[in-house]
């Protein structure tokens, strides 16, 4: 009888867990799991969005890695976006959260002029910066020559468009100065005292007291970075269309990534192959590369020898 | 054991109820032309136009059938683009286009073979109307695929040539450039260098000069793109190699790549009042019928002159012909209202005077031989050269592939790599090209 009531009460006890963790469950079925397990389902079919699906076995993989010329390019230029530039963004952060930390007067001033380019909306700013970097009539080239500096082509060459992109994300760092600004500012003061009655120098205050509290926030900052980059589509997109000169719109084909494919992205293939070619398999078989990707990185940075994480954090 | 097969029984379950879950959301086209169109009904028309004047158009265009059929009614929704429609004739139901228009005539493949627009064959012949001897050559081609006519024509686009001709005088050019080594010496004469750049430039040659597309100027070529058995014919058919290696020439004759795509960055963009052509900067331009308009409206200060586009040396007998595209519309498979649906498509794309009040209206080119003649057509004299163009039985367009446009992004890339120097072997280019393309289709297959 005992067994009975224990047995019943542990029912209601995994019934009511259940219950409280039932919007989330719901949640991550609806929009993870079938979402996830759709993605590698259409990935070995044939479906162009009319006929019911056909399987093609791996059909779509072979084409995406043997056949699609716009497949590695794209990778190249991801690639290239994630190290780079989420380099670059997070190291540029951590610069201004550190002089903003440290200016005295003004300071309301200087957080609000480095955040206000976070909430420009993605494609008004990047019409602004192609207009900006416009090499034949734009203002910065016309500055870089009154300087004897050559000027560079940006959007408009395969070998600067990437820079130039990085430069309109390093524009925009107002989110990573933030989360930089709160981190600098809990590092307890008690500890860079007991440094300093240390004799120690400005660099290595950084390194052993800065760095070591601030450690977990620029992981956060390079994963959430890394999925960022990986998710690049707007910017790159809006770039390569204006500088190209040719506006897509219907009735147009579609120029993958101008100038010379430096400015595609994987999630334009995604567009491309899904919404434009209507080769739903393919463009999963690039969702599930992205995907992939992204596990990789975080899992790489997350590890606990040689990751951004160290034992103890 | 029994409690981790109980586990695993479940996880297959739910993974398969999730599959079935995930094919279920598959659209599926049934046949449904059993609607008695006397009775009343209410049908969806979508269609792409954005512009106000173009809205108002379409809105008196609708009315005009309304009037027409007192019992049909149609929901007209604008601003429609091709992936919001596909999306609607996948899903189908009550909201979903009985009837749709798309810009993008290369999607007629598209729409044909997946089944999402019915054929409209049975229709044509119940109607006895033979499209052979309604539409113009280049149209009728366009809105079929495979025999399977899914799509009609809406009114189209004919391109031709734009002249600066103060330009012309000034230059002591006489008239405008009939074949294609004409329309070198040409471009070489009206252009004016200015140090490391251009007072005025003949004409931008490069496929990125906006409507300088590599479909565009291969209209002139009257290239095959496809052999009798589907498969590409671009490492085949001379036409393509002698296109390309003819731009390219003009393209080193100009300047250079290099040179003319710095001198193009400074320029306006193509649907801006500061288009180059409009401000003087280039004096020719490969353009459709809608520039005319545009270019009048920003008042240049030189006189505009149309005519069709220069055709290689060794095809003089065929000048007048041009690139012709445009506008399609059709009937959903998903709808349940495709006689209802047809009579819309009949009216919009048949009757003469409905397809000449539209022109008219937005100024693009009638899609009829008879409103192409139509004494109601209204226009600038010069316009007629478009609508010369669209008549020419030897106007050419590119044809309706099961992939869209995918095999044209492939000849245009290889358009851009050739004129800018990193393809130099054409004849490997083109065989590369042709095996893309081939791959690209079975692949839609």
């Amino acid at each position: 009888m005992s067994t009975v009531t224990l047995a019943s009460k542990r029912r209601r006890s995994a019934l009511r867990t259940l219950a409280f963790l039932s919007p989330w469950l719901i949640g991550f079925a609806v929009f993870f799991a079938y979402p996830m397990i759709s993605t590698v389902y259409f990935s070995f079919m044939h479906y162009d969005g009319f006929k019911p699906p056909t399987w093609s076995g791996t059909k779509n993989w072979t084409y995406v890695f043997e056949h699609y010329p716009l497949f590695w390019p794209a990778l190249r230029n991801t690639l290239w976006l994630v190290v780079i530039m989420v380099s670059l963004r997070v190291l540029f952060g951590l610069g201004i959260g550190l002089l903003i930390t440290k200016i005295k007067t003004g300071t309301g001033v200087f957080r609000t002029l480095f955040y206000l380019p976070y909430l420009a909306p993605p494609v008004a700013a990047t019409m602004a910066f192609a207009f900006l970097l416009n090499p034949g009539t734009g203002p910065v080239n016309s500055l870089l020559e009154k300087v004897g500096i050559p000027a560079p082509g940006w959007f408009n060459d395969p070998n600067w468009s990437k820079p130039g992109l990085t430069l309109m994300f390093l524009w925009g760092i107002g989110d990573l100065m933030v989360i930089f600004m709160a981190a600098l500012l809990d590092v307890p003061k008690e500890q860079y005292e007991a440094a300093e009655l240390d004799g120690t120098s400005a660099w290595q205050r950084f390194r052993f007291v800065t760095l070591p509290n601030i450690a977990p926030i620029i992981m956060f900052a390079v994963v959430t970075g890394v999925i960022q980059a990986m998710q690049a589509y707007t910017q790159p997109l809006v770039a390569g269309k204006v500088a190209s000169g040719v506006i897509q719109g219907a009735g147009t084909i579609f120029e993958p990534g101008y100038p010379e494919h430096s400015t595609l992205t994987l999630p334009q293939l995604v567009y491309n192959l899904g919404f434009q070619r209507f080769d739903y398999g393919s463009a999963c078989v690039v969702a599930l590369v992205l995907f992939t990707l992204s596990m990789a990185f975080t899992a790489l940075l997350m590890r606990r020898r040689g990751g951004l994480i160290q034992a103890g954090d | 054991m029994p409690g981790m097969s109980r586990k695993v029984a479940l996880a297959l379950a739910a993974t398969a109820s999730l599959t079935l879950l995930a094919t279920a959301c598959t659209g599926q086209s049934q046949s449904a032309a059993s609607d008695d169109t006397s009775k009343e009904t209410t049908l969806n028309f979508w269609h792409a136009w954005s512009a106000p004047g173009e809205v108002a158009a379409v809105k008196a265009l609708v009315a005009g059938f309304e009037k027409a059929h007192p019992n049909i009614h149609v929901n007209v929704v604008d601003n429609m683009t091709d992936d919001k429609i596909n999306q609607a004739l996948r899903a189908g139901g009550d909201k979903a286009p009985d009837v749709i228009s798309s810009f993008t005539t290369t999607n007629v493949g598209r729409f044909c073979s997946s089944g999402a627009l019915v054929d409209l064959n049975p229709f044509f012949k119940k109607d006895k109307i033979d499209p052979e001897t309604t539409f113009p050559k280049a149209m009728n081609e366009y809105t079929q695929y495979g025999g399977d006519r899914c799509a009609v024509p809406l009114l189209g686009d004919a391109y031709g040539l734009y002249y600066n001709k103060t330009a012309f005088e000034k230059a002591g050019i006489a008239a405008p450039p009939k074949t294609w080594s004409e329309f070198e010496a040409d471009a070489k004469k009206l252009t004016i260098t200015q140090g490391n750049t251009y007072k005025q430039l003949g004409l931008m040659p490069d496929y990125h000069g906006w409507e300088t597309t590599t479909e565009h100027y291969l209209g002139q070529f009257s290239p095959t793109y496809f052999d009798s058995s589907g498969k590409s014919n671009v490492a085949k058919d001379p036409a393509f190699a002698q296109a390309f290696t003819l731009q390219k020439k003009l393209v080193d004759e100009l300047g250079g790549y290099k040179k003319l795509e710095t001198y193009r960055a400074t320029l306006g963009d193509e649907w801006g009042a500061k288009h180059p052509f409009h401000t003087g900067q280039v004096a020719m331009q490969l353009d459709g019928e809608w520039r005319l308009g545009m270019a009048l409206d920003t008042k240049p200060k030189f006189e505009i002159g149309v005519a069709p586009l220069p055709v290689p040396d060794d095809q003089a007998d065929t000048y007048g012909k041009g690139y012709i595209t445009g506008t399609i519309a059709g009937v959903a498979a998903t709808s349940k209202k495709q006689n209802a649906a047809w009579e819309l498509v009949k009216y919009m794309t048949t009757d003469t005077d409905a397809v000449v009040n539209f022109s008219n209206a937005i100024h693009n080119v009638p899609s009829t031989l008879a409103a192409l003649k139509s004494p109601k057509l209204k226009f600038d004299p010069r316009f007629k050269t478009f609508l010369d163009i669209a008549a020419n039985p030897n106007s050419t367009t590119a044809p309706a592939s099961i992939n869209g446009g995918t095999y044209l992004t492939t000849i245009q890339q290889l358009g851009f790599d050739y004129e800018s120097g990193k393809v130099k072997d054409l004849k490997a280019g083109l065989e590369k090209a042709a095996q893309q393309i081939d791959t690209d289709i079975a692949q839609a297959k």
